[in-house]
């Protein structure tokens, strides 16, 4: 076959807890150093050690980076899942195994070319202890691949020296393991394989990082100076980042005492109610967490919601319903979020389509919580929290400061003829705040109660009405804040295609296709709830608009059918749910077959 | 809660405190509990305790949960926050407005059953975490609000207002809070100011948990005959071990009593407190000791009163956190924000 340059996708299988995660992120790191855009999937199980585990990497010189289903490579180390990895090959593809043992006969295809290379014997011979040979194996791996796709090896060796710079010791034995693999390829196989890279420069102002580490940095150049947490998968690298970060700038230079505090709470009923505690208290505050989080502190979310609280919640979505798959991606949680809490409620969500999002919108929801008073939602998933993803480098605009809202300062509390904490001063639904402790005149009672616009208690059905119906303007009224969609229209497109966060990167590379062969569409992502006019628009230009998300019920289709006056009829749904990331051809399949049966 | 302004009359003859208010400027809306009502004569004496520590009202935040205890803020301070929040998870609340602001004035109200039921892992781990709060258990042993259920500190064998036996095993909060590690733990009896408003001093004052749990009896479901929280009962099975009294730091330390029989414990801010022992082989300085004495005298029926522990080193959260003095909610942004440079020195890593 002739040669596939800087354009194919491979896939390692290996079993959790052997240390293939510095290996895998070798291979990926070196491969966007030689300029070439790179994506990395890791599918993981709910486990420490033993159960499999893949990494998925695609080279795509176009820069697209949705999952791939196909598979030019994969190296299978992992005896348990043979049968499904050999399968996984493409035809005329290449899979390569660990040539210590015979080739397994699971493993064995007519139309797949074999490359063995002795990983298990080579590192037994060269490395000492159980430990370190099981470990070096997968940096021998990652040398074998280098040579099969043309990785550049000085650039490995800077990456290792990089990483190893306090420890001599594992340069040496990584750069030994690394040529190893390698030179057992060079001198066995024909390589590098039509599979493989050429050096360019698409990724000199990109970064890869994964989305909770950027939300998290999102937090702290938003100032937030208290999160609440309770540890839960996918969420919990993001307070470790946060962690990590103010270590680094939120300690006081001269006592060397930290700017911040970071409570891990009892669970996320107690996470919740520490962040509505300290944002009524003034401080940017928030928590990250899981669905299973969330349907946890519904409770509080109404309380924050009616008493008019801020709070910032970061919803790493992982499947559901229940414990579901925890290590794996979903976007089951669009519907609990926009009215979570019993009563009538409706929450300002944002949705994030990839880690630069996660970081920019991580700002706008500390400064839309502090607008509106009200709990925000950032609706990211695992895919977009956890995995690398290439992005432009993030900028930050120094001219930026937080937006705390109606806020009454001592002074303003002093000068003001009289205070009531629920009254619509400014018509905008929108009432005035104070903070405790600050003067004696912003002094107010907070509850979860009836209560009048002058913040009394109440039980009168028309002063509580009053105050619910305001809360409703309010909360309407942040339409026009939150991120306006992205929208692509296309000359002669009859169709819209409509999608939500993580989906992105799949529904772009989906609509390029469509457009490439001859089907014009237009394009629309949802960024934020309330919906706003641009979406209901893009909606009714269309006689079929495809709502393109991840989970069973089509969440989002029912929140624009709740939340819109576009007749159901205009939205055709198609949905992914397996617990992996989209890929285009799950958008493409989708949508064709239904424009088939519409046609 | 109902919301009654009470009108605000000064007598030309009412005491102003060092910093000219009197004790009119420490109360609250009426009360519409109960007449009777211990939570009442609670909520005097905090009035009480504040007025006599000279505090600013402005500067208290005042937190409950949900249940006839957590409506009692509305009664005092009333130029102080207040934050009614939901039922049981009052400690979550104040947790977060004590990390965002430390040098708030935290007083937080509770019950048996917002404190020992729905909200028992909340209080827990406000103990553990040792929160700046003063933290006062309104115990009466019977859910109020929803007409005379047994709560959770209502001991066995003890009867409901219908006649109903408790069979099974009550939490004693003061034994688990001692268990839990608290800093300062008190019990007193809402019936007994003079001995309530010298520990409510002292747990506004300590660093850290101030547990104060008060049997409060509930006149109209948890006043009869075969109850163990009414009032006839608690004064008959009280026993005060250590008498609490608060001495500010700018005060001499006189003493008062006979010297062998008082310990002087120095708090934070230099203030102390002076506890007379009653019981003269009482340590209050010894976790171990003071759990197997109110043991012991709870197996014979009686209930040991006073301020039983306190552990006069205990450092708050955020001492313990390390967060800097000044509070955080109030950081200016400069000093919170790395910048651009920054940001764009940082993310060589992500290359």
């Amino acid at each position: 076959m002739s040669n596939r340059v800087n354009d194919f996708a491979f896939k390692i299988a290996t079993a959790n807890g052997t240390g293939s995660a510095s290996a895998n992120g070798l291979i990926m790191q070196t491969i966007f150093r030689m300029g070439i855009p790179v994506t990395g999937k890791n599918l993981f199980p709910s486990n420490i050690q033993g159960l499999p585990t893949w990494y998925e990497i695609r080279v795509s010189k176009d820069g697209y980076t949705a999952r791939t289903p196909v598979f030019d490579l994969v190296l299978a180390l992992n005896a348990a899942t043979y049968a499904k990895d050999v399968a996984e090959v493409r035809s005329g593809g290449w899979l390569v195994y660990d040539s210590t043992w015979p080739l397994d006969p699971k493993l064995i295809r007519d139309d797949v070319t074999y490359v063995g290379v002795p990983l298990a014997q080579m590192c037994g011979e060269s490395f000492k202890g159980v430990r370190e040979r099981i470990l070096m194996k997968n940096i021998a791996y990652a040398g074998a691949l280098a040579a099969l796709i043309g990785m550049d090896p000085e650039i490995i060796r800077g990456l290792t020296l990089e990483k190893y710079s306090k420890k001599p010791a594992l340069v040496d034995s990584n750069q030994k393991a690394v040529a190893l693999g390698y030179d057992y390829i060079k001198a066995n196989f024909d390589c590098p394989l039509p599979i493989r890279l050429e050096p360019m420069d698409e990724t000199k102002d990109s970064i890869l990082i994964d989305g909770n580490t950027a939300a998290a940095l999102g937090c702290v150049y938003a100032g937030a100076t208290v999160g609440a947490w309770y540890p839960i998968t996918p969420s919990t690298s993001m307070m470790e980042g946060f962690k990590g970060f103010c270590t680094r700038y939120r300690r006081d230079p001269e006592t060397k005492k930290n700017r911040y505090a970071i409570i891990q709470a009892e669970d996320e009923l107690s996470a919740i109610g520490m962040v509505i505690g300290a944002s009524w208290a003034g401080a940017r505050a928030f928590t990250p967490t899981s669905g299973p989080g969330i349907s946890l502190m519904n409770e509080f979310i109404g309380l924050a919601y009616y008493a008019e609280v801020p709070a910032v919640v970061f919803d790493v979505q992982r499947t559901g319903p229940s414990t579901g798959m925890p290590t794996r991606t979903q976007q089951g949680d669009i519907m609990l979020c926009a009215y979570a809490s019993h009563g009538d409620t409706k929450h300002i969500c944002i949705y994030p389509c990839d880690p630069r999002e996660a970081f920019e919108f991580a700002v706008a929801a500390f400064d839309l919580a502090e607008r509106y008073q009200t709990p925000v939602f950032v609706l990211t998933d695992l895919d977009i929290g956890m995995n690398d993803w290439m992005i432009p480098k993030l900028t930050w605009n120094d001219a930026y400061r937080p937006d705390r809202g109606k806020v009454l300062s001592a002074e303003e509390l002093e000068a003001a003829k009289s205070f009531y904490r629920y009254l619509d001063v400014d018509g905008d639904g929108i009432p005035q705040r104070s903070l405790p402790g600050v003067h004696p005149k912003g002094a107010f009672f907070t509850r979860g109660s009836g209560h009048n616009k002058l913040g009394g208690y109440t039980e009168d059905g028309d002063e509580y009405q009053e105050v619910l119906d305001r809360i409703a303007r309010k909360v309407d009224g942040a339409k026009d804040a939150v991120p306006a969609p992205i929208i692509k229209r296309t000359a002669g497109a009859k169709v819209g295609i409509v999608t939500v966060g993580g989906c992105h990167a799949a529904c772009a590379e989906a609509v390029d296709t469509l457009i490439a062969e001859g089907t014009p569409v237009d394009y629309m992502r949802v960024r934020g709830f309330p919906f706003n006019d641009e979406v209901v628009e893009f909606l009714n230009s269309h006689e079929t608009n495809f709502i393109v998300e991840q989970n069973r019920d089509g969440q989002l289709r029912s929140l624009l059918t709740l939340e819109t006056n576009v007749p159901k009829s205009k939205l055709e749904s198609v949905r992914y749910y397996s617990g992996f990331p989209m890929s285009a051809h799950h958008v493409l399949s989708g949508v064709s077959s239904k424009m088939a049966v519409n046609a | 809660m109902s919301y009654i302004a009470k009108p605000k009359v000064h007598h030309p003859a009412l005491k102003p405190n060092a910093i000219g208010l009197t004790r009119r400027d420490y109360e609250g809306a009426i009360t519409t509990l109960c007449a009777g009502c211990g939570h009442d004569s609670i909520t005097a004496a905090i009035i009480q305790a504040f007025w006599e520590l000279d505090i600013e009202p402005y500067k208290v935040a005042k937190l409950s949960g949900i249940g006839c205890s957590s409506k009692t803020p509305a009664y005092f301070l009333r130029e102080a926050h207040g934050f009614n929040s939901v039922h049981g998870r009052m400690p979550s609340i104040s947790t977060g407005a004590g990390a965002a602001n430390g040098d708030l004035i935290m007083i937080g109200v509770s019950g048996d059953g917002d404190s020992l039921s729905i909200g028992l892992g909340q209080l827990s781990h406000a103990i553990r975490r040792n929160v700046n709060l003063l933290y006062v258990l309104e115990n009466n042993g019977v859910y109020g609000l929803t007409k005379g259920q047994f709560s959770a500190s209502a001991d066995p064998g003890s009867t409901s207002k219908k006649g109903e036996t408790n069979t099974m095993a009550a939490i004693d909060s003061v034994l688990l809070a001692l268990t839990l590690g608290a800093t300062f733990v008190a019990r007193s009896f809402s019936g007994d100011k003079e001995q309530l408003v010298p520990i409510l001093k002292a747990g506004l004052k300590h660093s850290g948990f101030a547990f104060i749990d008060v049997i409060s009896p509930c006149v109209t479901f948890n006043d009869h005959e075969g109850s163990t929280k009414a009032y006839a009962y608690t004064r008959e099975h009280q026993i005060p071990i250590v008498q609490a009294d608060y001495v500010p730091h700018r005060d001499e330390i006189t003493t008062a009593y006979d010297p062998g029989a008082v310990q002087t414990v120095t708090l934070h801010d230099g203030s102390s407190v002076n506890l007379r022992k009653i019981a003269e082989d009482y340590d209050p300085t010894d976790r171990d000791r003071a759990y197997s004495f109110i043991r012991d005298h709870q197996a014979r029926g009686e209930v040991c009163t006073g301020l039983l522990y306190i552990d006069p080193t205990s450092s708050d959260m955020m001492e313990q956190n390390d967060v800097v003095p000044a509070p955080l909610y109030n950081l200016p942004y400069e000093n919170l924000c790395p910048g651009s440079t920054e940001l764009e020195k940082l993310q060589a890593r992500y290359r």
